[in-house]
């Protein structure tokens, strides 16, 4: 069993951060993983991805093949449909509803949602009103990973929870509970 | 045992930790910061402090190699350049404790102004190259590399590409060893006057059959149907082995984790096929030297016959291609989707720098401003678009300095703090030297900002150090970079702009990024 997943967003946005507790949710699984990112240049505001694949078996490739994403997560709506030859015929799309505008050209809200239905699987939400909800504006990330944990299904939704307790255990429990919450 | 998910560059610094590791020299650089990161964060007792630039590192380096002690160097590709006078040379003197090179290439320009590949550097200096697969190699062959060094008594080059240094994986760690005693060379080999230089460039041309007999002996093809007669070979260097496999593709390979190339295993492979496919990441090195080795009427195949791209970094769907598998099909991207490129930060001081000079500029006709390399080359792109050059670091102030040479007024150079330690200031002695007119703007933001915000070499010792080179201390002028003070800043450029001679403006206010980390 593999699972290929896409991680985007707009560099400073934090989607390294989905990325370490997924990698070390499936590290404490005993599965095989491999995470590509994006350092340097491509942080400054701009699109950032990061590849991130686990299996059962070993695996071979850092970046994942064309058509081959079972899942893309987005922090924001048009970074989703900029990785759209990687995702599979059956993937899931996972993204922010919010766009995130600091350059010019970005299209307008109808087109981008018309672009977005035509995806076979699509989960969109407001992150920032739910982490807001549940009190804690800094912890829309992890809304994002709780809205895309039942497509991660290698991984049990436990495993996520153990894994954020781990990678967040230097900033205290106040953080930890608040990124549980969401989870 | 321990099993840990590392970074490529993070299973080089932990494996250079537990090979001995006594000195780290390096100067920031992407994909290769990490690796000089992880030693500051975890071994307080190894020397890791950053560099001025790459080649000051390599010559530590190699003091403490003579004084019989590992030491490590660690800078993206294009730092080869800066270095390579010391690189070349210590192959010549030879080493006493380990030294291992390491080079990070960025196939695909992720971050670079180039995609140069060191490899040629290793060939061109003849010293082991070693060149990993995986992150667990990378870990294992760090070690490896120290011992072969020491045995050969010659500096081993350790490349890496963007993909491999930036990419985590499960690495299981072993244990650590001992640090090498002090114990400083005695012999005269080090002295590369023209009669010993002559002495020390035969050993090394004597040394070059044990490095092909090692790498020989760490070569094997597989194959996996088994059969002995396969139409396709395949030689696959570095991570391009990954893709390979990645592919599923029933080939013969012949995986290349050394070099010079092992030429027996090449003609051997060549026996079993109709045609050999070169797999590598970056420029086509193993492909003619591929050539060479199995001369005229050979059928081999890569970057330079197109299939594979001639640029750009490998990955599976171009290796698979190349390789004849039926590949998924791929959805296209919607045409709505417009670029994001990157930007300077919000508040960032470079941005005021780049208004009050675009502001001023608008009224000289003739002025060029000549850029270097930094988060500051964004000053190219809109809404300043105001750079006319980003070559290498430190460019701006020569470049400039040429171009008043020629009659270009006025001639101005946007230069970073740490940039300009690195390799502006003996550009700054020479417009001094030469009475050029031009105007250096040092954008000091207090740090590496580009790499993610390491000390910057000559922070608080600017005016200190462009008056001792020789600019006239009314010439050198200190500006706070803020909108409130645009008017201030406007006149300064101004005044250094009608200055006929060297002057220095430095606009100085901390970085945003750094600012935010140290208030948390």
């Amino acid at each position: 069993m593999k699972k290929d997943i896409i991680l985007c967003g707009v560099g400073g946005h934090g989607i390294l951060s989905i990325a370490t507790i997924i990698g070390q949710a499936a590290l404490s699984a005993g599965l095989h993983i491999k995470q590509a990112e994006v350092h340097g240049m491509s942080q400054r505001g701009g699109d950032v991805q990061s590849n991130l694949r686990l299996s059962t078996e070993p695996i071979w490739s850092d970046i994942i093949p064309l058509g081959q994403a079972d899942l893309i997560i987005s922090t924001e709506p048009m970074e989703a449909l900029r990785y759209v030859p990687y995702l599979a015929p059956d993937g899931v799309v996972v993204t922010s509803s919010l766009p995130f505008v600091n350059m010019p050209g970005y299209p307008e809200e109808d087109k981008l949602q018309a672009e977005l239905s035509r995806l076979p699987h699509l989960v969109q939400l407001d992150i920032e009103k739910k982490a807001l909800e549940l009190g804690n504006l800094r912890t829309a990330n992890t809304v994002l990973l709780g809205a895309a944990a039942p497509y991660i299904d290698i991984i049990s939704r436990e495993q996520l929870r153990e894994a954020v307790k781990l990678v967040f255990a230097s900033k205290g429990n106040d953080i930890i509970e608040a990124n549980l919450k969401c989870l | 045992m321990d099993k840990r998910l590392l970074l490529g560059d993070e299973a080089i610094a932990l494996g250079a930790l537990n090979a001995g590791l006594s000195g780290v020299y390096a100067y920031p650089g992407t994909p290769s910061t990490e690796i000089c990161e992880f030693i500051q964060k975890s071994a307080p007792e190894v020397r890791s402090r950053w560099c001025t630039n790459e080649k000051t590192a390599m010559e530590a380096a190699l003091g403490m190699s003579y004084a019989g002690k590992r030491a490590l160097v660690c800078m993206k590709h294009v730092g080869m350049n800066v270095c390579a006078d010391a690189f070349v040379n210590s192959a010549i003197t030879g080493v006493n404790g380990g030294l291992v090179v390491l080079a990070a290439d960025d196939p695909s320009m992720h971050s670079s102004q180039n995609e140069q590949d060191s490899r040629f550097y290793g060939k061109f200096a003849m010293v082991p190259v070693f060149e990993p697969s995986t992150q667990q190699e990378a870990y294992d062959m760090v070690s490896e590399a120290f011992d072969l060094s020491e045995r050969l008594h010659l500096p081993v080059l350790f490349r890496v590409v963007t993909r491999l240094a930036h990419s985590r994986a499960a690495v299981v760690v072993g244990d650590s060893i001992p640090r090498n005693e002090l114990s400083p060379a005695s012999d005269r080999g080090w002295v590369l006057l023209p009669a010993i230089a002559r002495r020390q460039y035969v050993s090394l041309i004597d040394k070059q059959p044990d490095i092909l007999k090692y790498n020989e002996s760490l070569t094997a093809i597989e194959c996996q149907s088994g059969v002995a007669k396969v139409r396709t070979g395949v030689i696959a260097c570095g991570i391009g082995y990954n893709y390979v496999k990645e592919s599923g593709a029933d080939v013969a390979i012949l995986k290349i984790n050394r070099y010079p190339l092992p030429e027996a295993a090449v003609k051997s492979l060549a026996l079993r096929c109709e045609r050999i496919l070169v797999v590598e990441d970056g420029q086509p090195v193993v492909e003619q030297d591929v050539k060479a080795v199995l001369g005229a009427g050979s059928n081999v195949r890569g970057r330079l016959t197109g299939d594979l791209p001639r640029t750009g970094e490998l990955n599976p769907d171009c290796v698979a291609a190349a390789l004849g598998r039926k590949q998924e099909k791929a959805g296209s991207v919607s045409e709505i989707v417009a670029p994001r490129p990157p930007q300077l930060c919000k508040g960032c001081g470079h941005r005021d720098v780049y208004a009050a000079l675009n502001r001023v500029v608008s009224e000289y006709p003739g002025a060029r401003i000549f850029g270097d390399i930094g988060c500051y080359t964004l000053g190219a792109l809109p809404p300043f678009s105001a750079l006319a050059s980003c070559v290498d670091m430190g460019a701006s102030i020569t470049m400039a300095k040429g171009a008043a040479d020629a009659g270009v007024s006025p001639a101005i150079a946007v230069i970073g703090d740490s940039t300009f330690t690195h390799s502006g200031m003996t550009g700054l002695l020479d417009a001094v030297n030469d009475n050029s007119d031009i105007t250096v703007v040092i954008s000091d933001n207090l740090t590496t900002a580009m790499t993610g915000g390491q000390d910057s070499a000559g922070t608080s010792k600017f005016e200190a150090i462009c008056v001792a080179l020789g600019v006239k201390p009314e010439h050198v002028r200190v500006v706070v970079p803020l909108p409130a003070n645009m008017e201030d800043i406007s006149n300064v450029i101004r005044e250094e702009i009608e200055y006929k001679g060297v002057s220095v403006i430095i606009p100085r206010r901390e970085c945003m990024q750094t600012l935010k980390r140290h208030r948390k």
